[in-house]
């Protein structure tokens, strides 16, 4: 019996395969794959329809403005790993920058307490997400359905809808739109911060046992849990570092934006889940690189950015993203499809 | 096999003889020794519905104890007992002599029991080592492990390939290999592994064939034989007869919460031991007292607990056959 097994799994090695089911094979292997080819036949295509696409000066703006979805997403990948999402990043992010440019304006607060009181306001807001999640047992869409109209309308009655600009907020809170110049490329802590991020959070999930219990209670919580994974305490954690993770991106979009204001980024909820997607990452939950995610990231901002170069506009670039996320779901569906 | 084991026409089944201590001939050195786990009189009820009614069980070292049952029986509420899952009202457990008590699954893994659940219980996204070390990560040595809490994934891997061939499981090979790619009866090797692998010394496997054709079931039954060699004990809840048979050294038949006999292949054949099952023979010996008259008083009166009817349904047992062509 078992030697037949052996033969027969042997010869389903060395079975041929078409140049077609190789790609595919790789592909399922390394995800990220499909989402890079994409990003560099958009980067050639834009470098050969516009002058202006790849020249320093473009690309240290390109990253600037992906650094602010690319956080977000790093919070939105966690909880999409664990079948969940979050429709509340944008709020979170918006209520936090509110508070803490608020509670600094005009030398009320010092910077630093400021900044410290805004980001723990996210970490309690998403560890709210993650108690309603994993307490009352809600779905995670309508826990965050619900919190997202919470959460902007605190946000707004507290700032009352009026923005807050830069000079009246002290140097910490605009620190990460700073930077230094190498040539014409500019780059920014902010952009830093948020490769610190991806690193260390990239580090947690593929090196550590929390980030693999992340994929096991995303896969299949009862298998985990009969495991003896703790499924609540991981969802929980997900939900509060998320929550961290969109207060520090509140911090940079005061240094990015110049100001803080009550709608800066309306679509950062659809942007995010948009790189996350494309990144290559299932909403189903338990499969996904945090890598991936980067890539979805800049792949969305270099086709909005492009176009604008080439002078398309904005209601045209947000139909080539839909278009572009309906393809990155269909492809990702296709390597899905492969054998062993 | 095409036996017809539900109705026997050579023997009435009243006329059969039902024994508790059969030993497999051949065998008699396993049952000299102390048994691994044993329970006594466990009784547990569920509102006015008795689960168990003074149940007494022993599991030797090295054997295969099959435990059947119609459904209702008390299988899975025995098994439950014995695993930590619940918590017997009465009655004793003891491992190698010594007296236990489990409050919780987690209690009875400490001890040494494992349970595979029908449900199988890996996660089809990680690999095959991943899974074998869910929840029992070891980090690297360290600050790398102590600080950074890095996992030693090259080490997981290299114990857990280790571990699969100690335990002559040869049909997993690539510890890399996703769970998702493998097939179903390569899935339940997986999670029969990660039982036996770590020094567990009782198995309990809850209906490994149930969802599995033919070849895959052969390939599980191979494997419980060879994890009974390496000295395993493995208590096998199964409704499918052929493969009860196939690879029990001793069948303990569960029976409106007792205990009905415990026989051994070759004492009976399958036909005689539904018939046990079943009731059609009923034994009239020691060990299962106060035989059915009052639990079947609570179940007439409608009080059916979590254990649902306690009817015998023979018409079942063969939808669960797993030798379909």
């Amino acid at each position: 019996m078992s030697t037949d097994v052996t033969t027969a799994a042997a010869e389903f090695a060395r079975r041929q395969q078409s140049p077609v089911q190789r790609l595919q094979s790789q592909l399922h292997k390394r995800p990220w794959l499909s989402p890079l080819f994409l990003l560099f036949v958009a980067f050639l295509s834009f470098f050969i329809a516009t002058p202006t696409f790849l020249t320093a000066n473009s690309m240290g703006i390109l990253l600037q403005q992906t650094a602010i979805i690319a956080a977000l997403a790093v919070g939105q990948t966690l909880i999409i790993l664990t079948a969940g999402i979050d429709l509340s990043v944008g709020a979170i992010m918006v209520l936090s920058m509110m508070v803490m440019a608020s509670l600094a304006q005009d030398g009320g607060m010092p910077g630093i307490l400021a900044l410290l009181i805004g980001i723990l306001l996210a970490v309690g807001a998403g560890f709210l997400n993650g108690i309603l999640v994993t307490r009352i047992n809600l779905p995670p869409f309508i826990v965050t359905l619900g919190t997202l109209s919470i959460f902007t309308a605190i946000a707004l009655l507290y700032s009352g809808g009026a923005s807050i600009q830069a000079p009246r907020l002290p140097r910490l809170l605009n620190f990460l739109g700073e930077g230094f110049g190498i040539g014409g490329f500019r780059l920014t802590w902010g952009v830093i911060l948020v490769g610190v991020i991806y690193a260390v959070v990239a580090f947690v999930l593929s090196q550590t046992a929390w980030g693999r219990y992340v994929y096991a209670v995303g896969d299949d919580p009862e298998s985990a849990r009969l495991s003896g994974v703790p499924s609540k305490r991981i969802l929980l954690g997900v939900y509060t570092v998320a929550g961290l993770i969109y207060g520090i991106a509140a911090w940079i979009l005061i240094g990015r934006a110049g100001a803080a204001t009550p709608n800066a980024i309306p679509d950062a909820n659809l942007q995010s889940i948009t790189a996350v997607v494309i990144g290559g990452t299932s909403l189903f939950g338990g499969r996904g690189r945090l890598v991936g995610t980067l890539i979805g990231a800049l792949i969305v901002q270099t086709l909005q950015f492009g176009l604008s170069q080439m002078g398309v506009d904005q209601q045209w670039r947000v139909l080539a993203t839909g278009i572009l996320v309906i393809i990155a779901v269909a492809v990702d569906q296709w390597i899905r499809k492969v054998k062993a | 096999m095409t036996v017809n084991w539900i109705q026997t026409p050579h023997t009435r089944a009243s006329d059969l003889e039902v024994s508790h201590d059969g030993i497999p001939p051949g065998k008699e050195a396993i049952y000299a020794q102390e048994p691994v786990l044993s329970a006594r009189n466990l009784v547990i009820t569920f509102g006015r519905v008795v689960g168990l009614d003074g149940v007494d069980l022993d599991l030797y070292p090295g054997e295969v104890l099959a435990v059947i049952g119609d459904n209702g029986a008390g299988k899975s509420t025995l098994i439950k007992c014995l695993t930590g899952a619940y918590v017997p009202n009465s009655g004793t457990i003891t491992m190698n002599g010594r007296e236990v008590s489990f409050k919780k699954p987690q209690d009875a893994r400490e001890a040494g029991i494992e349970t595979v659940y029908q449900q199988l219980a890996v996660i089809p996204a990680l690999d095959i080592a991943s899974n074998l070390y869910l929840a029992r990560e070891d980090r690297r040595k360290g600050p790398l492990g102590s600080i950074f809490r890095m996992l030693d994934k090259k080490g997981m891997e290299r114990r857990a390939g280790e571990a699969v061939q100690n335990l002559g499981i040869q049909t997993i090979q690539n510890m890399g290999q996703a769970v998702e790619t493998l097939s179903g009866g390569q899935r339940q090797a997986v999670a029969v592994a990660r039982a036996a692998a770590f020094g567990s010394k009782v198995v309990v496997l809850d209906e490994p064939t149930a969802a599995l054709g033919v070849k895959e079931s052969g390939m599980v039954l191979d494997m419980i034989k060879q994890l009974r060699d390496k000295g395993l004990s493995i208590i096998l809840v199964s409704h499918n007869m052929p493969h009860v048979w196939e690879v029990a050294d001793r069948i303990h038949i569960q029976r409106l919460g007792g205990r009905a006999g415990v026989i051994t292949p070759e004492s009976h054949d399958m036909g005689e031991g539904v018939a046990i099952m079943t009731g059609a023979k009923k034994l009239g010996g020691t060990a299962t007292p106060a035989a059915e008259a009052p639990r079947a008083d609570a179940v007439h009166e409608g009080s059916r607990g979590s254990e649902g009817t306690r009817a015998g349904h023979v018409e079942d047992a063969p939808a669960d056959r797993g030798d379909r062509p």
